[in-house]
């Protein structure tokens, strides 16, 4: 995965089909302004994820990923996005002993019509990622 | 099954920081249950030393691998060409697992990358809990097969301590007081008598008291 500029943070957002990735479709079709650093990847629900899915993608590049989940109580599976919850506590306890902050991995709640708080997310993790700088964990496939 | 843990990454970090190559060896069988050394840890506990790696400077070069069953010299032959590639071997097995991979290649550094707790089962989702003690002298024919020796904190086998509060052990009040599961399953079976013999002390020849154990069959030995 490569950055847009050598300077500018690649976020991964993961959006729940339900509701954040509505949520973007909406932003864009509003004409929302958000950083274009996020790359969306749609997940059925957020409880689909996995400690893996977010160890890899920093492995693979990403700056900081981004958990995007129904809101509290209000998830298509019920308890999907509370599943999530835990795996991200999890991983950004993981991270934290490999040395590398925990804050590049975060969980936000979006309702499907919250383009606005979308919006407002992706700047915020964008903002974050930017004050910590790279992970330089870039092309890190078998040698560390 | 063998219900274990993995150790912290800078306590892995600590350990392999002299190896360069090294092999991920996870185990299919009881630490792939209790979560802890199976495909997807061995993937996850890779990844996190991979980072590791970059975020330190420490030069890793990872590789993967699982097995089947880490304590059988039949499924260790199958990670034998991961295995000689690498520099050191970080086993994601129990106890005994790194022990067997340790035995079978004497010139190779073999750690182990979990602590090894109890044995035990699932008791809900995501909670394992001690349910033996591998004492080698079961006693839970007597006591409704609820185990003293492992369930109670103070080891009774002669009725309860006294001190448990709302059938909770005085040790460890998140657990229920084994010696009230003992009295409620005895009941329930209509054994209650059995609380009336007396136990003599047991007798630790046969747990590791008495040093590592063996188990020899005649009739399956060649």
């Amino acid at each position: 995965m490569m950055n847009i500029e050598n300077t500018e943070p690649t976020i991964v957002a993961f959006c729940c089909h339900y509701c954040a990735y509505a949520a973007a479709d909406l932003a864009g079709s509003s004409r929302l302004q958000y950083p274009p650093n996020v790359r969306i990847i749609r997940t059925p629900c957020t409880g689909r994820l996995e400690v893996d899915f977010f160890m890899k993608a920093f492995e693979n590049g990403a700056d900081g990923v981004l958990v995007a989940g129904c809101e509290e109580g209000s998830c298509h599976f019920k308890e999907g996005n509370l599943l999530a919850k835990r795996r991200v506590n999890y991983t950004r306890k993981l991270l934290s002993e490999a040395g590398l902050e925990a804050e590049r991995l975060r969980m936000v709640n979006i309702g499907a019509a919250d383009a606005q708080k979308f919006a407002e997310h992706v700047r915020e993790m964008v903002e974050t990622v930017r004050k910590l700088g790279p992970a330089r964990l870039k092309k890190a496939t078998n040698q560390g | 099954m063998i219900v274990a843990e993995r150790k912290s990454i800078p306590e892995l970090v600590e350990i392999l920081k002299a190896h360069k190559k090294i092999l991920v060896l996870g185990c299919g069988t009881c630490v792939t249950v209790c979560l802890a050394g199976g495909e997807r840890e061995v993937s996850i506990i890779s990844s996190a030393l991979r980072i590791a790696s970059k975020v330190q400077g420490l030069g890793f070069e990872i590789d993967e691998f699982v097995i089947e069953r880490q304590c059988d010299n039949i499924f260790i032959e199958q990670a034998a060409e991961a295995i000689q590639k690498c520099d050191a071997v970080l086993s994601l097995g129990c106890g005994a697992g790194v022990q067997a991979i340790a035995e079978r290649y004497p010139q190779k550094p073999v750690y182990a990358g979990l602590n090894t707790a109890f044995l035990g089962i699932l008791e809900e989702r995501g909670v394992w809990a001690e349910k033996c003690a591998a004492c080698g002298s079961c006693v839970l024919d007597k006591y409704g097969g609820i185990c003293p020796v492992t369930r109670c904190a103070k080891h009774m086998l002669n009725g309860p301590c006294g001190g448990s509060r709302e059938d909770r052990c005085e040790v460890r009040p998140d657990r229920p007081c084994a010696w009230q599961l003992i009295y409620t399953r005895l009941k329930g079976i209509g054994q209650l008598d059995r609380l009336k013999q007396i136990e003599s002390p047991k007798n630790w020849r046969s747990s590791l008291s008495g040093g590592p154990r063996v188990i020899i069959r005649e009739d399956h030995r060649i």
